[in-house]
């Protein structure tokens, strides 16, 4: 019992992550619909600032503070400089915007391993964050704990996710956001600058992939292939969640995350990707839209 | 419209997501020309080829590699060469991708005409080259322990194989009263082979295997393996991870409460090195299987030593790997110096009982397996960073690559 418990707190730990890499994308393809394929390389920008701030100060714990907001705004505004140069010539044209940031993707990969070295590398974690936090003790003596670095992500995606909402629903900005996605030409002619809006959005997202990159340093190497590594993710979860819904890719993250601890627990690793891969084809077989849909300005 | 666009939009980033991903792993093998290449050493210096991963998640091991290579090659070319010839390093970057080590070490026999080529980390990457030396009949050394079972005429082995490591690392511990062993890898060949041969080894000495897991090299998330091998509660992990997969994995170990002395890890893949990039917090007390030892007694290891440092910073640590890899570009001099030539056959024919006072100790090339008579250490990581000896086998041990002094291995290939 004390077993399935604690892989549920590992599926969920990994939901968290899903969640929090998707989060970022959930924004800027999931509400503009553009497909940037650099998202990937902002969540590197992030881990590398993580990176560069822990030479500057010594302290593990001050590094990953300072590196939280440091990271989104590293990564914000590498997204606002590529909407500004790329993207904004591109809303018209989806499957170039696809390529182009594929490009992009590929030159931050290659200037990331001439700055920083081909070779990953790693931070060291505060000692706060490489502990256990015990939960309790099973009945068969097994105990029962979640990673503290794990815990804090889960809290840290919980911060995100409650702040992006809040942006979303209250924020003059989040009207503005929601307006341009819901009809662009009428927001346009309502007096929102739509431009504006979408930089802004941009921006918010970009920045959300750099604190996810800050996040993965607990867990993992830094690298300039990072990114790629966890992008597809990143899709998968919006995508199955719906397009233009945050919901959809909460419950999407922690369910992909429990379903493939679970299958991992009873097979292998990579048996448990594949289970996982085919009931998500079998999912949008039935329901392509994803699990849920937004009622925008179709025609159709 | 905008949801159907917003659902062509999903499935075309997915599809040229997957077919960005295959195309990585694609590329086309080498083709094979069936002579011989003839080395290029009619000049003044003779070409050497050096064929390491200078990218992806196995640079964190193979950089090094290539740097001690180097050193061998200055130290060689300062003391006049080999045959009155100096070396000139070619260096190619492997990129942690196997079909790129095909093509490269093509490119280093063909077009560059190294005389020999050094390198190699992964088994994986030495099974892609392996075809590609044998049909052009070049020499390749490969400083890394490996799974044994195989002997190819064109590779030189100069790090462990079986008997010389997993083994004697099994030996001791069961010499340490531990019963039960979970085993953790990397998904390719050199964990698959080893952990067959390490459950047929606890079955034939009374030891229980209570798992085996494989993980994607180049994987970061460790969350269920970790509590797959705490609910086994073994006494001991055997880890044939590689590359920055070990970073994860560790991280993940000690924040599951497991520790160094209630279910302790042996290491086959990480030294020094490694140790320093994962993390001392991380690894301290955790044990590892190897030839050699930056802290390894002995006048030719303090000299290897401190020439490394000097020329790479005294933050540099040494690691087996890296001795075996210096040590061979030694041992190809001593062959060619007693074969009177460059000529790959005649090196070959000269190779046996070629002695090297290494800094592991003497070592000896045995000319039927084309390995090297080895010294097994277990050695313990300490909270420096550095591994400390626990235990060796007193002298060097004759390598058996197919592991016939074995009964319980008959059944292997």
């Amino acid at each position: 019992m004390t077993l399935v418990a604690s892989q549920f707190i590992t599926g969920i730990s990994i939901g968290a992550v899903l969640l929090l890499i998707a989060l970022g994308l959930a924004l800027t393809f999931g509400q503009m619909n553009v497909i940037n394929m650099a998202h990937g390389e902002f969540i590197m920008a992030g881990a590398y600032t993580t990176f560069v701030l822990q030479k500057v100060f010594s302290d593990a714990g001050v590094s990953l503070l300072v590196a939280l907001p440091a990271a989104f705004v590293v990564a914000g505004l590498m997204g606002v400089l590529l909407e500004i140069l790329l993207i904004r010539r591109l809303y018209a044209r989806p499957l170039d915007t696809l390529l182009v940031t594929w490009g992009v993707s590929l030159m931050l990969q290659q200037l990331a391993r001439d700055v920083f070295g081909a070779p990953n590398v790693q931070t060291r974690a505060p000692d706060l964050l490489t502990g256990n936090v015990h939960l309790w003790t099973g009945s068969d003596g097994v105990e029962l704990t979640i990673a503290s670095n794990r815990l804090f992500i889960l809290g840290l995606v919980l911060v995100c996710l409650v702040a992006l909402t809040l942006v979303l629903r209250l924020t003059p900005l989040g009207r503005r956001i929601r307006a341009v996605v819901q009809n662009r030409d009428l927001a346009a002619v309502s007096g929102v600058p739509t431009a504006r809006v979408d930089r802004l959005t941009f921006f918010l997202g970009s920045g959300l992939a750099g604190v996810a990159g800050v996040a993965l340093t607990l867990l993992g190497p830094i690298g300039p292939t990072m990114g790629t590594n966890v992008i597809i993710d990143a899709f998968l979860v919006v995508v199955v969640g719906g397009i233009g819904q945050l919901k959809g890719s909460v419950i999407v993250a922690f369910t992909l995350g429990v379903l493939q601890s679970g299958v991992e627990y009873a097979t292998t690793l990579s048996v448990a990707k594949v289970i996982v891969f085919v009931a998500i084809v079998a999912f949008l077989q039935l329901r392509p839209q994803g699990l849920f849909t937004v009622r925008t300005r179709s025609l159709a | 419209m905008l949801r159907s666009r917003g659902r062509l939009l999903a499935y075309s980033a997915i599809l040229v997501a997957a077919v960005a991903l295959s195309a990585c792993g694609s590329k086309t093998g080498e083709n094979k020309s069936g002579a011989g290449v003839t080395a290029d050493t009619a000049g003044d210096t003779v070409k050497v080829g050096l064929l390491n991963s200078l990218s992806g998640t196995m640079a964190i091991s193979e950089v090094t590699v290539r740097d001690s290579i180097k050193l061998a090659i200055e130290e060689i070319n300062a003391s006049g060469g080999v045959l009155g010839k100096k070396l000139d390093p070619i260096s190619e970057d492997g990129a942690s991708d196997w079909p790129t080590f095909a093509e490269k070490a093509s490119k280093l026999i063909k077009e560059d005409r190294v005389a020999a080529v050094f390198g190699c980390w992964t088994s994986a990457s030495r099974k892609a080259v392996k075809p590609v030396f044998e049909a052009n009949k070049a020499l390749l050394f490969y400083p890394v322990q490996y799974e044994g079972l195989e002997q190819s005429p064109y590779i030189f082995y100069t790090g462990a194989t079986t008997n010389q490591q997993i083994i004697p690392g099994l030996d001791y511990l069961k010499s340490q009263g531990k019963k039960t062993i979970y085993l953790v890898g990397s998904d390719y060949v050199f964990p698959r082979t080893a952990n067959k041969e390490i459950k047929a080894y606890a079955a034939a000495n009374g030891m229980t295997v209570l798992g085996e897991d494989y993980a994607p090299l180049g994987s970061t998330e460790f969350g269920t393996i970790v509590n797959k091998v705490k609910a086994a509660k073994a006494d001991a992990v055997f880890n044939t991870l590689n590359g920055d997969s070990n970073v994860a994995f560790f991280k993940e170990y000690k924040s599951a409460g497991l520790t160094a002395a209630a279910m302790p890890v042996v290491s086959v893949s990480i030294a020094e090195e490694e140790v320093k990039s994962i993390g001392t917090q991380y690894l301290a007390g955790q044990l590892t299987a190897w030839n050699y030892y930056q802290t390894t007694p002995g006048d030719a290891n303090a000299k290897f030593v401190k020439a490394y440092k000097a020329k790479y910073g005294a933050d540099k640590p040494t690691s087996d790997p890296m001795e075996a890899a210096y040590v061979s570009v030694y041992l190809w001099k001593a062959m060619v110096e007693k074969a009177g030539s460059f000529d790959v056959e005649k090196v070959k024919a000269a190779s046996d009982g070629i002695t090297f006072d290494a800094p592991e100790g003497k070592v000896t090339v045995d000319g039927a397996t084309q390995h090297i008579y080895k010294t097994a250490r277990i050695g313990k990581i300490g909270d420096d960073g550095l591994i400390t000896e626990v235990w060796n086998s007193g002298s060097p041990v004759k390598p058996d690559p197919y592991l016939k002094g074995y009964p319980w291995a008959a059944g292997l290939s």
